[in-house]
């Protein structure tokens, strides 16, 4: 449940979140208001979702689990 | 000294790479599995810079710069989509990868034969796919044919250059299939970064002293230009337009494919956390196309993708622009060899082997190189016959690759509510209508103008995929119940 909300924030950051941002001024860092709030939403959704990994069961364990292949050469 | 160092250094690149493409082929046997799929054994960072080299090609490199000067801001949804795509990609692309490995499927129509038990639902994807990569593969031409026509100071013309280009291209996907796309990826990636990243930061300050002034510069002779409008290109088409490529980023049928190569599917999931970050390569080819507002104006129409080019001549001397060139000769090389291979084997595999039934995998795949040069020879009239802007052209690919989006989507659940018929007639319906709407030029606007401006804004892709979402519950209801008799 917890991921899936996680997984929710990007959506809502740019999709919804970009209506109440879209102006040019103030710039913030440097950039235009609604570019610099995408790029914000871009590296969140990195770190979000390397949070969704560590908290994700399926990425514990050997990384091929249950279909181990041995590289064709 | 002038015109021939930069298309010296073009040319050289181009023969790198298909050196490299070469070496990769070297010592190995090539069935279909191999040269399409590279063997299904690709880790993180192969399958992440095959990924990536589906994302940074010449709709980045010049599409997205020529958008920022054209558009201003709309070309934001640029830095928007992928993000939102490898959200969903942590959950969409494993259990296709399982299921693809499980049933040896090499191309996307597999896996729609595979999961509705339809041959005809395989052909029509294909024939889907297709349409959509050549406006795709048109559009790296168009890039080819820029970079180098600019590159020679006006000595070749852009469409001596087009047909250069395409012949490249066909010449590298012949010698190599894959495995020279994921090496040449390598090259192409250290050479676009490394360019793109200094442009974006020395043409700002060469030209304005600092990104404060440029965007302030911007904003005094343009007013609101680098936020989104009030119509035409608003927040409606802002969102649609992030929704439809967002979730037609993996139906794409060579990146789709492309997901077959990895080696394990935890791939995919460490992608999902790296390839955000990559995005911000786009900050750069935006700063790149701001800073040619006001130096090179005037650029109208499909012209605005020359923004970059055009400012390149205008601050550096001709080997940096043979630099410039080369790598934008790579960013059209390695994704328009994984068009090219992608629609020659859909045709082979997926077209030519369902009617012409049973017939030995060398045959397809002699049928495979042969198409390669059919595939591109059509993209070539179509870049001729141009008029499109770069982005236009992507946008068309996806409101078209978008409408497999649902069937794909329910085919991994576990009892999948959707039937083979539903699926064929909601791909049909969300098709149909971008093309009926896009060849006679109708928008919404002109369909419904009494409806909200927000309605009348929204891309169109995204109002035939609610179309085919519709049809396709529908006609899945009413098929669902027949193979039932003792359910009275």
């Amino acid at each position: 449940m917890l991921i899936r909300l996680l997984a929710a924030l990007p959506f809502l950051g740019i999709l919804v979140g970009s209506i109440f941002l879209n102006r040019v001024e103030p710039l913030i860092a440097g950039l235009p208001a609604l570019l610099a709030w995408l790029v914000m939403w871009v590296v969140l959704t990195s770190v979000i979702m390397g949070l969704i990994y560590l908290l994700d069961p399926e990425n514990r364990g050997p990384p091929d689990g249950e279909t181990e292949r041995s590289a064709k050469p | 000294m002038n015109a021939g160092s930069a298309l010296a250094i073009i040319a050289f690149t181009a023969a790198l790479a298909l050196g490299l493409g070469l070496w990769a082929r070297h010592g190995k046997s090539m069935s279909l599995e191999e040269w399409t799929v590279g063997g299904r054994h690709f880790g993180s960072i192969f399958v992440f810079l095959l990924l990536a080299g589906e994302i940074y090609t010449t709709f980045t490199f010049l599409g997205g710069s020529g958008y920022a000067y054209g558009k201003g801001g709309p070309a934001y949804y640029i830095i928007s989509y992928g993000c939102l795509a490898y959200v969903i990609s942590y959950w969409l692309l494993p259990p296709i990868w399982r299921y693809a490995k499980e049933r040896h499927l090499v191309s996307q129509p597999d896996f729609f034969v595979a999961k509705y038990d339809s041959p005809a639902l395989g052909v029509l994807v294909s024939i889907v796919g297709i349409v959509a990569l050549v406006p795709y593969l048109v559009l790296q031409f168009k890039g080819l044919g820029i970079i180098v026509s600019t590159a020679s100071y006006g000595l070749i013309p852009p469409h001596v250059a087009i047909w250069i280009g395409a012949a490249v291209v066909t010449a590298y996907v012949i010698v190599s299939g894959m495995h020279g796309s994921a090496w040449t990826s390598v090259l192409k990636d250290f050479t676009i970064l490394a360019v793109v990243v200094f442009l974006g930061i020395y043409l700002p300050i060469h030209w304005y002293g600092g990104f404060d002034r440029m965007f302030n510069a911007i904003q005094a002779a343009k007013p609101g230009f680098l936020a989104l409008p009030a119509k035409g290109q608003s927040l409606a088409w802002f969102d649609s337009t992030v929704a439809l490529t967002a979730l037609g980023f993996f139906m794409w049928p060579h990146g789709f494919a492309a997901s077959y190569s990895a080696k394990h599917e935890r791939v995919f999931r460490h992608n999902a956390i790296l390839l955000p970050l990559y995005q911000l390569i786009l900050l750069f080819v935006f700063f790149v196309g701001f800073a040619a507002i006001l130096q090179v104006p005037g650029l109208t129409g499909p012209e605005i993708d020359l923004a970059l080019f055009r400012l390149s001549l205008k601050t550096f001397s001709p080997w940096v622009v043979g630099i410039i060139g080369g790598a934008g000769v790579l960013t059209a090389l390695v994704p328009g060899s994984l068009i090219l291979l992608a629609a020659a084997t859909l045709l082979s595999k997926n077209v030519y082997r369902t009617f012409r039934g049973a017939t030995s995998d060398a045959h397809i795949s002699m049928v495979a190189r042969w198409l390669v040069p059919v595939v591109a020879l059509v993209s070539v009239y179509f870049t001729l016959r141009g008029g499109n802007t770069i982005v236009a052209l992507l946008l068309m690919g996806y409101s078209f690759v978008t409408q497999f989006f649902p069937s794909v989507l329910m085919s991994l659940l576990r009892h999948n509510p959707v039937t083979k018929e539903g699926a064929f007639i909601g791909i049909c319906v969300g098709v149909i209508t971008v093309a009926v709407m896009s060849s006679l030029d109708v928008s919404l606007a002109k369909v419904a103008p009494s409806a909200p401006q927000a309605f009348q804004d929204l891309n169109i892709g995204i109002v035939a995929l609610g179309l085919n979402i519709i049809a396709t519950t529908i006609v899945s209801a009413v098929t669902r119940r027949v193979p039932s008799p003792h359910h009275a």
